[in-house]
Formats: structure tokens, C-alpha cells, sequence
């Protein structure tokens, strides 16, 4: 375990010093949510109806952006070869980067979706519901993205190939995510969707890390 | 008689489609280096990813005192330390971030940080983030981070590449002492590694 | 000499499949016929949407073939990656458009069909949907074999991508049946027709029959076409 600690608290480190990076990938977020009602029109009742669907999307949009970089760095400046040569398990090194990944990226945008939330009329249980929902939602998002990353390593158009790869699988969800919040407002099977959601989660975690480390060996060839 | 502790047989590699080396085989006992010499895409860097086991050969062994390699590969990877072309450094963080960063992630003590940074002059530069180094400064810290590695084989690709003359001399006193103490090293190179106990494997079609 | 290892495989399976293929042709398009004479002449108008029902019998093979294609994708995935068989690779890339086209060939003749009874081109039916979101994996699989300059490591990770995906296109159904009910009331038709009379059942098989043919003669036919393609690559580099 202390290659995974070493391996996330590395990155994390690396985040730290260039908050930079984190901080744009949010500001999309909040600019993409925005261009919604500008192009939808600012109709009150509409918005909240479509508000899940909306921050959901946009979520998904943000989280894929700074995934190409994901692996891309330690491939371009050799320490993806350190990596696979860590004795320790590959599987593991993939889940590190991934969880580094959500800490960066999915955790910040559970907190700030339900601001933006506001801004689309979300009810209060709404809010609570967007925020639970992407907190359990977004590690999925991770590890997906986690291996479209990995695959695309070295690829021309690797970015919007990367998205292509991904954002079919990301389906299930974004799904059961949206859906989750918009059943908060019917009032009927929120429990429901959170625990699909985290069975999505729990299959990624379980399946995942060793697809990516199966496409990280073949970059590595 | 030395007896070879690393024995590689048969060894042959493809790339691309193409063979780049076939039937290759060496023996190579603790104390000596290996300099693989060729030219340019004679299969050098391939070699040392395949001794690495970071890349399939098509057909051959490599054995370590006996054993298959591929049979426990975490224990391999536990005894190779690696150099490849690129640094493998993360230019954000300090010199000395790097090796102890590099130590943990192979899960091994930092107790030989301090005479590595010592062997290759990088005491000054100890606290200066990567990126702000030189490119020679900078392979001297990729160095140093192998030096710092407790493993007994070293792989090596072109050491000598962007080192100044000091520096060349520091990598040899540092071989010098690895190979002393029983350790092997084979170092793809352009230039002949001057140190005792070098022999030379020349790759090329 | 260099390319005499590579050549193993796939030149036996050349030769096999040029042997075959004419056969196979014949019995195809002799297949092809009956389907369509059944399916056009023969088989009774539905009373409900009169003779546009006839498009049932290229849209529903169709989906099953597009389904089953992707399942080859993943099954010659497995192999390649578990034993480096290289024609598994060249197959792959064969059969991932074929695929393709019959998950677009589905799309179209669903749209089509549709358009008679609800007056839009478009249904956010969940069956259509699923098969719209394996269609974006079919292109994932394609733009990702071709994304490299090294076709050998397009093939693995388009091999490790197919796995991925037939694992997920289960939970991606599921999930888009969910999504369905949700949005939409169940007074909504199935695009599958009410009930699969018998006198539907005859020419819908022998169509289906006819097509899984048509598949498998593409494919061998693109895989012989990546066989060469390879080989000329192989040989290109060598000289």
C-alpha cells in the first residue's frame, strides 16, 4: 500500500502546486451550465425541470477534459515506464491515478454543482439529491475515463477520441445520476437510482483497473 | 570461473511488424557491465525493454541465478532499476522530491538518497524544482535516482547522453562502485563506458 | 524471410477463405432472394401498419447482427490479447465495419418504419437508443484500431476496448430500458410489432439467415482485405 499512498499523494502534490489546472476544468463547468439557459431561454419552470439533466451533462463534459493529461504526462516524461516497473500491482497504480482524479475533479464538482443548481431553480432536496447523486456518480465517471486515457495514450486526435470512447460508457450513470434527482422531485425512487448508481461504481471499481492496466502495458510496448 | 547470474538465450524481438533482433544470447555475472553498442535502431532500446519485461519477446529466456524471470515478475522488477531515454522526473517538484517520490513508489527505504545526490554533485541543487534545471542537470538527477535504487541490475539507456565531463566521470566512479559491490549493469550507449569489468555486445543487422 | 512468422495464420485462412467464398457467395445471394420474395410477396401486410411492416424483416436481423458482431469484436479481442493470435487482430478489423453498418442499417430502416406512425424520423425508443449507442462503440472500436501509427497497437487496445464494451452493453440496455419507462408513457408501441404472428416468424428467419450469411461473407472478404493490407505494410518496411 505505500506505492499507492506514494503514487496519489504524488499527483496530488503535483495538482497542489499548479492549482491552475484544477480551477480551469471548473470554470468550465460552470460556464458550460451557464450557456444552457442562454441558448434554452430563461423560462423558470423549464429550467428546473431540465436542471438535473443540464448539471449532469455538463459534469460529464468537465471531468473528461482534464483526462487526457491523466496518463499522459508520466508517458510523455518516462514515468509511466517507473510505473510499470513499480513492484507492486499495476491494477493498483490505475486505481491511484483514478481516485486522484475524482479528488481533483469530480469531488469539487459535487460541491459545486448544487450552487449552479440554484442558479437553474433546483429545489433545496433537489440540491441535496445533485450532490449525493455526483459524489457517488462521479468515481464511475474516473475510472471510465480512467481507461479511455489509457487507450488513447499516443493516439492522434487522442482528446476527442478519448471522449468518443468514453462517453457511450458513461451512459448507465448519467442515466441513473439525472435520473436520481428528478425523482427526488416526483418524489418517487431516489433510493433506487443512488444505489444503481453505486452498484455502476462498485462494477468499475471491480472490472476497471485491470482493463487499465492492460491498455497502460500495451503503451508501454 | 564467474558464473553468469544473468543469462539470457534465444532472445529475439520484433517491433512494428519487423525483426529487430534474433537469437541473442549473453551471460552476464555480478561485477560486470554490458555496453550495447549499434547504430541507431539497432534494436538497443528494445533490448533493455525486454530485459525490463516491459516489452514481449517473440521467442528466448532470460533467467536470473536460474529462474525464468517472467515466472515471479514483481520480484524481478524489485532487483532492475531503470533508465530509460527520458528522465522519468516530475519537473514541478524538487530534486529531492523526486528520489524520495521514486524510493517510495518502489517501496524501498530513502537511505541511499543522500549519497546519490552526494556522487553526482546535486547537493546544491537539492531543493531546485526539475524543470528549472538543465538538461544535463536533470539526467544527472535521473542518476542519481538509480544510483539511490536498491537493486542489483541496472539498465541503462545512454547515460552518458548530455552529461558534461565531471559527469561522466561521477557515472563512473558510481558504475564503479555498483559493479564492485557485486551488482551488473548493461548500458545501451553511443560512447564506450570506461570502467572495469566492461565488455561490449554489439547489435546491428 | 521477416514476414514468413507473420504469415502463418492468416495465409492459411486466406487460402481457406478464397476457397470458400465463391460457395458461400452463391448460397447467400440464392438465400438473399428467398428472404426478400417471402418477406416482400408472401408474407401477409399487418393490420395495423399495412405494408410498411415489411421493413421489420431487415430491421430486426439486423439488430441481432449488430449485437452479435460487437460479441465477435469481444471474443477476438480475448483472443488476441490471451494468445497473440494475429488473425484475431485482422478479423477485428474486418468485422468492426460490417458491424457498423448493420447497426446504421438498423437505425435507418428504424427510422424509416417509424416515420409512417409517428410522423418523425426519430423515436426516442429504447431499442433504437440502445442500438444508437452501439453504434458510437462500433465507431470508438474503428477510429481507436486506426488511431495509431502502430497498427499492432491499435489492434490490442481496440481489443481491450470491444471487452470493455460487450461487458457494459448489457448494463447500457438496461439502463436505457430504465430511462425509457421513466420518460415516456407505456402507451407507446413497440417498434417490434405487437406480436410475432407465425405466418411472420417463416420469412423473418429465412432473412435473418440470408443476412448472417451476408455478414460472414463480408467479413471474410475485409479480413482478406486486411490480411493484404498488412502484409504490404510488412513488406514495405522490410525492402
Amino acid at each position: 500500500m505505500t506505492g499507492f499512498g506514494a503514487l496519489l499523494a504524488r499527483d496530488l502534490r503535483l495538482v497542489w502546486r499548479r492549482p491552475g489546472d484544477m480551477m480551469v476544468v471548473l470554470a468550465f463547468f460552470v460556464v458550460a451550465t451557464v450557456l444552457f439557459p442562454l441558448g434554452i431561454g430563461p423560462e423558470t419552470n423549464l429550467l428546473a425541470r431540465i436542471a438535473a439533466g443540464i448539471l449532469w451533462c455538463a459534469a460529464l463534459f468537465a471531468s473528461l477534459l482534464s483526462l487526457d493529461r491523466l496518463f499522459a504526462a508520466d508517458y510523455e516524461d518516462g514515468a509511466l515506464d517507473l510505473l510499470l516497473l513499480a513492484p507492486w500491482p499495476l491494477e493498483l497504480a490505475a486505481l491511484a491515478k483514478c481516485l486522484a482524479h475524482w479528488i481533483v475533479t469530480g469531488l469539487p464538482l459535487a460541491v459545486l454543482a448544487p450552487l449552479m443548481g440554484v442558479v437553474f431553480g433546483l429545489s433545496g432536496e433537489g440540491l441535496g439529491a445533485l450532490c449525493l447523486t455526483l459524489l457517488v456518480g462521479t468515481p464511475t465517471l474516473s475510472l471510465v475515463g480512467g481507461l479511455a486515457a489509457a487507450l488513447t495514450l499516443g493516439a492522434r486526435r487522442g482528446g476527442a477520441l478519448l471522449a468518443l470512447l468514453a462517453l457511450p460508457l458513461c451512459v448507465p450513470t448519467l442515466i441513473f445520476g439525472a435520473g436520481a434527482v428528478e425523482a427526488v422531485a416526483t418524489g418517487e425512487g431516489f433510493v433506487t437510482h443512488l444505489a444503481i448508481l453505486a452498484a455502476l461504481a462498485l462494477m468499475a471499481l471491480a472490472t476497471l483497473p485491470w482493463a487499465i492496466a492492460a491498455a497502460l502495458r500495451q503503451a508501454g510496448e | 570461473m564467474i558464473t553468469a547470474s544473468l543469462e539470457v538465450t534465444g532472445l529475439s524481438c520484433r517491433r512494428g511488424g519487423r525483426p529487430v533482433f534474433e537469437g541473442l544470447s549473453f551471460g552476464l555475472a555480478g561485477g560486470e557491465l554490458l555496453a550495447l553498442t549499434g547504430r541507431n535502431g539497432s534494436g538497443k532500446t528494445t533490448l533493455l525493454r525486454a530485459l525490463a519485461l516491459l516489452v514481449t519477446a517473440e521467442a528466448g529466456r532470460i533467467r536470473w541465478q536460474g529462474e525464468d524471470v517472467g515466472r515471479d515478475r514483481e520480484a524481478w522488477r524489485r532487483r532492475i532499476a531503470w533508465l530509460s531515454h527520458l528522465d522519468g522526473l516530475k519537473g514541478d517538484l524538487s530534486v529531492r522530491e523526486n528520489l524520495s517520490v521514486a524510493a517510495r513508489l518502489r517501496d524501498e527505504p530513502a537511505d541511499r538518497i543522500g549519497q546519490a545526490l552526494a556522487s553526482f554533485e546535486l547537493e546544491p541543487l537539492a531543493r531546485r524544482e526539475v524543470r528549472t534545471l538543465s538538461a544535463g542537470q536533470r539526467r544527472r538527477v535521473a542518476l542519481a535516482r538509480v544510483a539511490a535504487a536498491h537493486a542489483p541490475v541496472w539498465l541503462l539507456d545512454e547515460p552518458l547522453n548530455a552529461l558534461d565531463a565531471p559527469s561522466q566521470a561521477a557515472l563512473r566512479a558510481v558504475l564503479g562502485r555498483h559493479l564492485a559491490a557485486g551488482g551488473l549493469a548493461i548500458a545501451a550507449t553511443h560512447a564506450p563506458i570506461d570502467v572495469a569489468g566492461a565488455r561490449a555486445l554489439e547489435l546491428g543487422r | 524471410m521477416a514476414t514468413l512468422h507473420f504469415l502463418a495464420n492468416p495465409a492459411r485462412f486466406r487460402r481457406f477463405s478464397q476457397r470458400v467464398l465463391p460457395g458461400l457467395s452463391a448460397v447467400t445471394a440464392l438465400a438473399l432472394a428467398a428472404g426478400l420474395y417471402l418477406a416482400l410477396v408472401e408474407s401477409p401486410p399487418d393490420y395495423q401498419q399495412g405494408e410498411t411492416v415489411r421493413i421489420m424483416f431487415v430491421h430486426v436481423p439486423s439488430a441481432w447482427l449488430a449485437m452479435a458482431g460487437y460479441g465477435l469484436l469481444a471474443a477476438l479481442g480475448a483472443s488476441l490479447l490471451v494468445w497473440r493470435h494475429p488473425l484475431a487482430a485482422l478479423m477485428a478489423r474486418g468485422t468492426a465495419p460490417v458491424g457498423a453498418v448493420f447497426a446504421a442499417v438498423c437505425l435507418l430502416t428504424g427510422s424509416l418504419w417509424g416515420r409512417p406512425m409517428w410522423g418523425t424520423y426519430w423515436v426516442w425508443d429504447a431499442r433504437l437508443t440502445s442500438m444508437l449507442l452501439l453504434f458510437f462503440l462500433y465507431l470508438g472500436h474503428i477510429a481507436l484500431s486506426r488511431a495509431y501509427d502502430d497498427p499492432e497497437r491499435g489492434d490490442r487496445a481496440a481489443a481491450i476496448l470491444a471487452l470493455v464494451g460487450a461487458i457494459n452493453l448489457p448494463v447500457i440496455k438496461f439502463s436505457v430500458d430504465w430511462w425509457n419507462t421513466l420518460h415516456q408513457p407505456a402507451s407507446v408501441m413497440k417498434l417490434g410489432g405487437p406480436s410475432i404472428h407465425p405466418a411472420i416468424l417463416t420469412p423473418l428467419m429465412v432473412m435473418a439467415a440470408a443476412l448472417l450469411l451476408l455478414f460472414v461473407v463480408l467479413v471474410l472478404l475485409r479480413t482478406e482485405t486486411e490480411i493484404d493490407r498488412r502484409r504490404l505494410e510488412a513488406a514495405e518496411l522490410a525492402a
